[in-house]
């Protein structure tokens, strides 16, 4: 008797081990893991600073005084919002020309991205970046921004804002990730393929709904695992993955021989 | 049990007090000892790919359970309400939508149990749906819907087109934006039918699309009228499975005249009656863990909305695909009437002919075979060449329309260009079948020969022995009887060769054409073959040693062998 | 029962009765059973009964906690976590419930029941020709009682009284179904030009709002800039009759582009406001909501079957399935500023239908 538990801690250990320590690296992870939404704090930027910046860091591209060239657009007028969008989310500058630039890692931090913005937005009068207040989801209806979400923005990032397909390689990408910053800025400006959305069409107040509506998608799932949220396609391949194949992984049990 | 039965019968019951009195009360009333007697030890096969099917039928029966507790909390009403403002998800507090959405909200939210109950549901319709066609698959590649069970595949064909309608029905009961879509599509291909579509279009909405009238129709539809077709053709199946007996897959002591297996009453009892739990266990789970058709993500349903991702549920997906991949240019306008080509073909021609070759299938093969004899015993897949590979090409033509149904989320998630996708795709949809078709047949024909092979010379077993002249050979282990009966068991179709379609005289004969289309067929069918390996042929390889070469003669062409097309083993 | 007992055989095939080899092999019968642990060793088969009990009970627990579930948490005034918890806990429950009544049942069938297999005849489906010359000589007596042979007139009177009697049913069903069957709707929508409507709603009573969907909210051509889409419904519509069929043909996207790119013929160049174009939502391939708008390349997308229009050229059809151009909305402005449509689309919106170009 004795032999035999000892056999059966032996085998269970390091599965107990495994799941604890799997237990603890989450708890810890989520305890220190920064929150992307306080990252935010809203200062103006040093026009001056991003000017230098600009001279040695976009203006191969869209010429001095952001003018424009054959590669880029002038960027007179187009306002601290896109430029504040371009730079946060790391599409700008662009590493390679493609389809579309995409999202990555930011080049500039926070300040530089503001001194960058502050300069651009003394070249013309543009969309200036959004206060605090403007994109805070708490002060919208995600009931109202369900309704503005799905007429003017779920057709490209589909119904939750995971993301869709455009044509000829270029998608509109998923909005899990993204800062109140930075989807009303996109709102605004209309980076890229997207259009853009002005104050008459969208006022800031709708669009702070919209805001408000994607934060609270992105809370837990009534039904469980979101399975990418893409909608039949996912859950037809889980059904075959994981139900049939659980099914006929039991059939071959229940038809085989016990020995 | 002899002992008891022989020895103790008279003073001793054969069975507890309780079970005899049942059974006497039963009989006396509506025979139930004759019942008892012709089934409870009747022989069913045993094998994994038997219980396919039964995924199936379990997936049924919880379908109409689950279906039943939706039905006690959802309305089937498109009048217009607003959400409480109380009530959960917040996204939707005050927003204006059809009692049918909102219904499908609160018993997600406020009914317990209610969610799991709609989650379950879906998901063992996605399984009823998939495990038909893994099951139909089996029938296929294995042979099993030849005689006498062509009518019973028919029924099969049958259910399988009605889970679809049930599919569709039920996806759009909860007036959501993504099922609204579905059924705007639907409108659009039944409006491009000639003649009559635009009428019909006005038949399924009660008028213009929406309308407030498809809902509660196809409610009635999905409750009532489609799961009992379903139901009375799920019992016609199972008559005649039992009435039919079960095919059983060869081996020794498999015939056409025998069933080998275990008797329903207890084996199949515990196996079949403990799989329907394990298949309700499993949906439940799903069920538990894993959303599935998320509406309030999409919201109520409004004609002006539409979310990138739009997909039908997979088993639709196939018409999706089709949709897709075909251009524009094929719509025409003759005399003033508008003939929408562009719709027809991917939506009503392609699946037509996708249909009609599955069920018209085992018709075609017994009309190229001529063969009139009673099968019972399945065929390996690899000994029906032809069919294996054209249940394969059909396949790929299946998973081409699939991935094109798809394309939007293949564009996305492999950072490919969409219109890119499309083209390939449309290029493969041709091309692919043909390529699918060959590959599988020189599979088949390679594992039929690697069957002769190690039928003549037995397994290899890695032992290398050198011979008193210096000789190098490897050991080979003869296969037993029981062991190669599988290999060489089966029967080997000949194409037909039917008399010509004109005498000598130039006269055509009656059915002459028919004929002709036959023997070409049969050709196609028959003409690449493998013979098993007949006992002459492996005394020769045994006299010549076991680690000698194939003797000549292993594979056949028409001619090489004297014809004796058409009889059953 | 054929015999378990025989042992394996490598010969090549039993010889015929002449001592010549048969032209096939020949079905060498069962194969000899064999014995599982369970069967000899009673140690083994107590384990198997020990592991199904467990089983069991492991699903008397779960089921147990299903109901548990469903009383301990209630959703009267749920927060998502309770849905989720709720949700979670009798799904599980009833999982684990049914799962461990299955497995448990096929564990005692593979361990514990007898596992030797039996064989059992088939007698082919057809009784045989003498059964069938039965059937057909009663099918022939009844035949004959029935005195149905040679009384042609009596059988077109069957035949014709079984086939009319369904349509007195069929008809008053399928003629109900359509409503009032007028296709003739396809072909208008609320865009077109009224008398002596509500001036709120149509300019001079008579030329209908443009009004940003959902809000309702009317637009001024001024409040649209160059890269904008808006999604534009009749102004006033939600609050009118049949809203839904109606929004369902009327659904119009504005685009504003530069006036250079636009290549407008000669009869629609009047359609335009200072670049400002309205064209149906509806695709023309089978209906979906065409809304992806693509603002560098001014194409537009519809998600469902991936038709791509053209907004600068007419919004003719550049890639996928769709044959014709989106419908174009004429437009033009009041004094105020805001847009109105000046008529109703000239063509039927959305999927092409047999009876569309009459």
């Amino acid at each position: 008797m004795s032999a035999r538990g000892r056999g059966r801690r032996s085998r269970f250990a390091p599965m107990l081990l495994l799941a604890f320590a799997l237990v603890l690296v989450g708890g810890i992870y989520t305890a220190v893991a920064p929150n992307a939404a306080q990252a935010d704090t809203q200062t103006t930027g040093d026009a001056a600073h991003g000017e230098k910046l600009f001279i040695t860091n976009c203006a191969t591209c869209h010429g001095t005084g952001a003018v424009g060239s054959d590669l880029a657009p002038s960027l007179i007028g187009v306002g601290a919002a896109s430029v504040h969008f371009q730079v946060t989310t790391g599409r700008m500058p662009m590493q390679a020309s493609g389809a579309q630039a995409p999202a990555k890692p930011p080049q500039f931090d926070e300040s530089e991205a503001l001194d960058l913005a502050a300069y651009v937005a003394t070249l013309g009068p543009g969309p200036e970046i959004p206060t605090e207040d403007q994109v805070d989801p708490a002060q919208g209806s995600p009931a109202n921004g369900m309704l503005l979400f799905r007429t003017n923005c779920a057709m490209c990032h589909n119904a939750v804002g995971a993301g869709g397909a455009l044509t000829e390689g270029k998608y509109a990408p998923s909005l899990m990730e993204s800062t109140p910053t930075v989807i009303y800025e996109a709102m605004l400006t209309g980076p890229q393929s997207m259009p853009g959305f002005n104050d008459a069409t969208l006022t800031p107040d709708e669009k702070r709904d919209v805001i408000a509506f994607l934060m609270e998608q992105r809370g837990t799932q009534p039904g469980g695992f979101a399975l990418g949220s893409i909608g039949p396609v996912s859950e037809g391949i889980w059904v075959f993955i994981v139900g049939l194949g659980s099914l006929i992984g039991i059939a071959v049990w229940v038809g085989s021989r016990s020995s | 049990m002899t002992d008891t039965t022989t020895s103790a019968a008279i003073t001793e019951p054969i069975v507890p007090k309780p079970v005899s009195g049942t059974v006497d009360y039963l009989d006396q009333r509506v025979g139930a000892a004759s019942m008892i007697k012709g089934l409870s030890r009747k022989l069913f096969p045993d094998h994994w790919s038997f219980l396919l099917g039964e995924i199936a039928l379990y997936s049924f029966i919880v379908l109409l359970l689950s279906g039943f507790f939706l039905t006690m909390f959802f309305v089937p009403s498109m009048t217009e309400v607003h959400y409480p403002e109380d009530a959960l998800p917040v996204t939707m507090q005050g927003v204006e939508m059809s009692e049918a959405f909102a219904s499908t909200l609160n018993m997600s939210f406020h009914v317990r149990g209610g969610l799991l109950m709609r989650q379950i549901h879906h998901w063992a319709a996605l399984m009823f749906v998939g495990s038909m066609v893994v099951h139909m698959l089996r029938i296929f590649f294995t042979g099993a819907f030849r005689k006498p069970r062509e009518l019973n595949y028919l029924v099969g064909f049958s259910m399988l087109i009605l889970s679809l309608l049930a599919g569709l029905t039920g996806y759009s009961l909860p007036d959501d934006v993504l099922s609204g879509n579905g059924l705007r599509i639907t409108d659009g291909v039944v409006k491009s039918l000639p003649i009559i579509g635009s009428y019909m279009s006005y038949m399924v909405f009660g008028g213009e699309f929406p309308g407030t009238d498809v809902i509660p129709r196809m409610f009635t539809l999905h409750i009532l009228l489609i799961p009992a077709l379903i139901l009375g053709l799920v019992a016609l199946h199972l008559f005649l499975v039992f009435w039919q007996k079960h095919t059983q897959y060869p081996g020794p002591g498999r015939t056409d005249k025998n069933v080998v297996g275990y008797p329903l009453f207890p084996v199949y009892m515990a196996k079949a009656g403990g799989f329907f739990f394990i298949v309700f266990g499993v949906l439940a789970l799903m069920g538990a863990f894993m959303s599935i058709n998320s509406v309030w993500n999409y919201g109520p349903f409004d004609p002006a909305l539409v979310s990138a991702g739009a997909q039908p549920d997979w088993y639709m997906l196939f018409l999706e695909g089709s949709l897709r991949l075909m251009p524009g240019q094929p719509e025409f306008v003759i005399l003033g009437w508008t003939l929408s080509l562009n719709v027809l073909i991917p939506a009503v021609v392609i699946p037509g002919l996708l249909f009609t070759f599955l069920g018209a299938y085992p018709f075609i093969e017994a009309a190229v075979t001529k063969d009139t004899g009673e099968h019972h015993v399945l065929d390996r897949p690899r000994n029906a060449a032809t069919r294996t590979s054209l249940g394969a090409a059909f396949l790929s033509v299946f998973i081409v329309l699939l991935v094109a149904g798809a394309n939007d989320l293949v564009a996305t998630h492999f950072g490919l260009s969409l219109n890119a996708i499309t083209w390939v795709l449309r290029v493969l949809f041709f091309v692919l079948p043909v390529v699918v078709f060959v590959i599988t047949k020189r599979i088949c024909l390679a594992l039929q020969r690697k069957d002769r092979e190690v039928v003549l010379h037995g397994h290899e077993t890695g032992t290398v022995r050198r011979t008193a002249d210096g000789r190098f050979y490897e050991v080979h282990q003869p296969l037993d009887e029981f062991e190669r009966w599988v290999r060489v068991g089966h029967h080997v179709y000949r194409p037909l060769q039917l008399a010509p379609a004109e005498d000598a005289n130039g006269v055509r004969r009656p059915g002459g054409r028919l004929d002709g289309i036959r023997t070409t067929l049969s050709r196609f069918f028959y003409e690449d073959r493998v013979e098993p390996v007949t006992p002459a042929e492996l005394a020769t390889a045994h006299s010549h040693g076991e680690h000698d070469q194939l003797p000549a003669g292993e594979s056949s062409r028409v001619g090489e062998l004297t014809s004796t097309s058409g009889t059953s083993h | 029962m054929s015999s378990h007992e025989q042992q394996p055989s490598t010969e090549v095939a039993r010889s015929g009765t002449d001592g010549r080899l048969p032209e096939r092999f020949e079905n060498p019968g069962l194969a000899p059973h064999r014995h599982r642990l369970a069967d000899s060793d009673p140690k083994v088969s107590k384990r198997s009964e020990r592991q199904v009990v467990v089983i069991f009970l492991i699903s008397v627990l779960a089921s147990i906690a299903g109901v548990v579930g469903y009383f301990v948490i209630p959703l009267d005034e749920p927060s998502i976590l309770d849905v989720r918890l709720s949700t979670l806990v009798i799904g599980a429950g009833l999982g684990l419930g049914m799962l461990g009544i299955g497995v448990a049942a096929v564990q005692w069938a593979r361990a514990l029941m007898d596992d030797a297999e039996k064989v059992e005849d088939r007698h082919p489906m057809s009784a045989g020709p003498s059964v069938q010359q039965q059937a057909f000589e009663m099918l022939r007596d009844g035949g004959s009682e029935a005195n149905i042979a040679r009384r042609p007139v009596l059988k077109g009177a069957v035949g014709g009284a079984l086939a009319l009697a369904p349509l007195a049913f069929l008809v008053p069903l399928i003629g109900n179904l359509g409503a009032d069957w007028d296709i003739s709707k396809f072909a208008r929508t609320a865009w077109r030009p009224v008398r002596g409507g509500d001036p709120e709603r149509y300019y001079q009573g008579q030329y209908r709002y443009l009004a940003v969907d959902p809000q309702d909210r009317r637009i001024k051509a001024s409040e649209i800039t160059n890269n904008n889409i808006v999604h534009v419904i009749p102004h006033g519509l939600p609050e009118e009759e049949h809203y839904l069929e109606e929004k369902a043909k009327a659904v119009v996207l504005l685009v504003r582009v530069d006036p250079g790119l636009l290549k407008e013929s000669a009869e629609r160049a009047d359609w335009s406001y200072e670049g400002i174009v309205a064209y149906s939502k509806i695709c023309t391939h089978v209906g979906c909501p065409v809304a992806l708008y693509e603002q560098q390349t001014h194409h537009l997308l519809c998600p469902c079957h991936q038709s791509t229009f053209d907004i600068t050229d007419a919004a003719k059809v550049v890639f996928g399935p769709a044959k014709r151009a989106l419908p174009q909305l004429p437009i033009a402005v009041d004094e105020e500023g805001y847009l109105y449509a000046k008529a109703d689309f000239d063509e039927p919106v959305g999927p092409s239908y047999w009876q569309r170009e009459r």
